[in-house]
């Protein structure tokens, strides 16, 4: 007897939206067979790491601020990653759009205006755009894997951040410590409930989201970027440019994680500081494969990662779960996200060996 | 878009549905034990920077028993997250508050300013409030004491120096540290290689790597893992354990180890938080006062360089001896400290240069 692993001739199509919902199920009772096993109380490790963020409204809100960049993140990347080109460097071109944003602060920390705000804004959305378009010209004029030169650029962007925070842009009264002054009330997000963190680019963020969407499924340019992915062969035949695809995903997803790297300096941390995201760019390529690159199906998937994010601390703090079990909780998700995609797209099929033998 | 709609559902039933039950695990404020929190910056479970503030908190729960309830949060990144963090353990009924990295800081006073009847502990920082103390270690004396030990120890005249953030602390461990290895042998030099965190085992054993390619016969750190002590041993040269004595990790390599002993410490705050008499202050304390101890002297400590060590230590505790007495020219030749002259702590704090001999 063996195994044969055959194509589905027409993989379904809802067993294909369903699976990250049957993955998101799966996980969470593997993770809690886990947690008995460790010797913790099943129920409350449950309800500490899945429930109890939900419950609330600082648990709610937080879940928003946290999913916010990567929703931003992963909306971007989705179009890239349907055209093709995977732009792996959103975590420094976040870095960058935080540096160009956050450098406009700086700049005007005597002034004020509601002119800042913006001006920051298109400012991030611009340092982001600028890092991503060295790999698309490489990828372009050279044919340099985008993979590669996107990767590498965010560590160059990490210490380009480390060489301002530590050097002309440290806080002149901050003692020495690697931290710039603290933005004024004209350049930080408004926050939209009081006593919560939730600010105005969380708003945004669904926003842009929802812009995606429209582009993706609405205009011509979308379906470009469908049909390059899909074929580049018969897109060149229909007369669309390869090259102007690469240029447009890889500058919009480099926007996006700019702007998001300029919410987060503007939003919850108010400053420039060398460790500005935990790996958002990072985990935002884990968001849009869960959200099936799908910009609607991203928002979900950017609450689910972001619960498990908030749900792995209060595990910590509730029940005295070990840290670790956030990342092997995540780990579960995506091996089983692939894991039945790979079911959704292929059958399995036992073969007596006497009939398989020719 | 129905499979949209189907997750949100499901999310929100899921929400709904428990909500009642979530009660049952949400703790209650008040009553009961004296909750306390604590926020690390690395995982516990190795030796190290967060390692040393759990056995801490050990100790206070060893000493107070049922009339605390103490938990943690691990590996906490700096910056945003660690807000939410400390929000959730004072939301969550914690009484009294230790955030036990510089990057804490402007978090922990966030969080103090809406929650002003919890106490928070900042180790690292230069920030008070009403709420918020702060507390620190003098390990620049453990540094220097490691220094007499190296000057002696050291034939190549070369010590590797694996860095984390180039912050005053880790600035002033360094040149503490090298004042006193050149105080025994002038020609000693210190090649110092950053890794930018504070934790990464793989990069630190790539720097230390690379240091003893250099011609570097004794690696110190000022990271948090044991990859330094076990490169060192692997390598047959000598090492500084950090933060935790860490022979076990190289029993040869290890010459001694700055000692973090935070357990008296936390003991004495619990207390002073349980009987209301917690106050806001600013706490800088070394040898002297047992924050900053040294572990056993290793194999590869000559007589020669424990006798050295020894007086620098006892010299430190009895006053006699300021690791940065002058004169101290940094290493670009610009006299730093005059002689005969001691910094202040808030100089200390300052310091953005290196002395002679540092190659950063």
């Amino acid at each position: 007897m063996r195994i044969l692993v055959e194509p589905r001739r027409q993989p379904s199509r809802r067993l294909w939206t369903l699976t990250p919902i049957l993955a998101l199920v799966l996980t969470m009772a593997i993770a809690t067979a886990l947690f008995a096993a460790l010797g913790y109380d099943a129920a409350d490790s449950f309800m500490a790491f899945f429930v109890s963020p939900l419950t609330d409204l600082t648990g709610l809100t937080e879940l928003a601020v946290k999913g916010a960049p990567l929703l931003m993140i992963a909306a971007g990347l989705a179009m890239a990653f349907r055209a093709g080109v995977s732009n792996i460097g959103a975590e420094g071109q976040l870095i960058m759009g935080a540096v160009a944003g956050g450098g406009v602060a700086l700049a005007f920390w005597e002034q004020s205006g509601p002119w800042i705000l913006p001006l920051m804004a298109l400012a991030g959305i611009g340092g982001g755009m600028a890092w991503a378009a060295i790999p698309a010209f490489l990828r372009v004029r050279f044919a340099v894997s985008e993979i590669l030169t996107s990767l590498m650029l965010t560590y160059v962007a990490d210490l380009f951040l480390n060489l301002l925070v530590y050097g002309p842009w440290r806080d002149p009264d901050g003692m020495n410590f690697p931290q710039s002054r603290l933005f004024n009330d004209d350049e930080t997000l408004g926050i939209l409930v009081d006593g919560t963190r939730l600010h105005t680019g969380t708003l945004v963020a669904l926003v842009l989201a929802l812009a995606v969407w429209v582009v993706m499924t609405r205009s011509l340019l979308g379906f470009r970027i469908r049909t390059v992915g899909a074929s580049a062969a018969a897109a060149r035949y229909a007369g669309f440019g390869n090259d102007r695809v690469i240029w447009f995903t890889l500058l919009a997803s480099g926007g996006l994680a700019g702007l998001a790297g300029l919410f987060e300096v503007a939003g919850p941390i108010g400053q420039i500081i060398p460790q500005i995201t935990p790996g958002y760019g990072f985990t935002a390529i884990i968001v849009a494969f869960l959200g099936r690159l799908h910009p609607l199906g991203i928002v979900p998937a950017a609450l689910v990662v972001a619960l498990s994010y908030i749900g792995g601390e209060n595990a910590q703090v509730l029940v005295g779960l070990p840290k670790a079990v956030t990342g092997v909780v995540q780990g579960l998700l995506l091996f089983i996200l692939l894991a039945s995609d790979f079911l959704v797209r292929y059958r399995l099929r036992l073969a007596r060996r006497a009939g398989a033998a020719a | 878009m129905l499979h949209v709609d189907r997750r949100r559902l499901l999310l929100g039933a899921a929400a709904l549905g428990t909500t009642a039950l979530a009660g049952r695990i949400l703790p209650a404020r008040a009553a009961g034990p004296f909750q306390i929190g604590f926020l690390y910056v690395g995982p516990v479970g190795d030796f190290g920077w967060s390692y040393q503030h759990d056995k801490g908190r050990k100790a206070v729960e060893a000493k107070f028993g049922d009339q605390v309830k103490t938990s943690f949060v691990e590996s906490v990144a700096e910056g945003p997250d660690s807000e939410r963090v400390i929000r959730q353990l004072a939301s969550g009924g914690s009484q009294l508050i230790f955030s036990t990295s510089f990057g804490f800081m402007n978090s922990a006073l966030k969080v103090a300013k809406q929650f002003p009847a919890v106490k928070f502990e900042q180790a690292t920082g230069y920030k008070t409030a009403p709420n918020v103390a702060e507390y620190n270690g003098r390990f620049y004396e453990g540094r220097a004491v490691c220094g007499a030990i190296a000057g002696h120890v050291s034939k190549s005249g070369v010590i590797g120096y694996v860095g984390s953030f180039p912050i005053p602390e880790v600035v002033m461990g360094i040149n503490a540290f090298t004042l006193a290895a050149r105080k025994i042998n002038p020609a000693i030099k210190v090649k110092v290689i950053w890794v930018n965190s504070w934790f990464d085992p793989g990069k630190e054993a790539d720097a230390a790597k690379s240091l003893i390619d250099q011609g570097a016969d004794i690696i110190c750190t000022h990271t948090d893992s044991s990859a330094i002590v076990q490169t060192a041993e692997a390598r047959g040269v000598h090492a500084f354990g950090q933060d935790s004595d860490m022979k076990q990790f190289g029993p040869n390599a290890h010459l001694t180890a700055i000692v973090n002993h935070w357990d008296d410490y936390y003991i004495a705050r619990t207390k002073a938080a349980m009987d209301g008499s917690w106050k806001e202050q600013s706490v800088w304390e070394g040898l002297k006062d047992g924050i900053v101890e040294m572990a056993p002297y290793g194999p590869g400590v000559t007589d020669a360089a424990r006798a050295a060590a020894e007086a620098t230590r006892t010299g430190i505790i009895a006053g006699t001896l300021h690791p940065f007495t002058g004169p101290v020219k940094d290493n670009k030749g610009t006299v730093r400290i005059a002689a005969g002259a001691t910094p202040g702590d808030a100089d200390l704090f300052k310091q953005d240069w290196y002395v002679e001999g540092v190659q950063a």
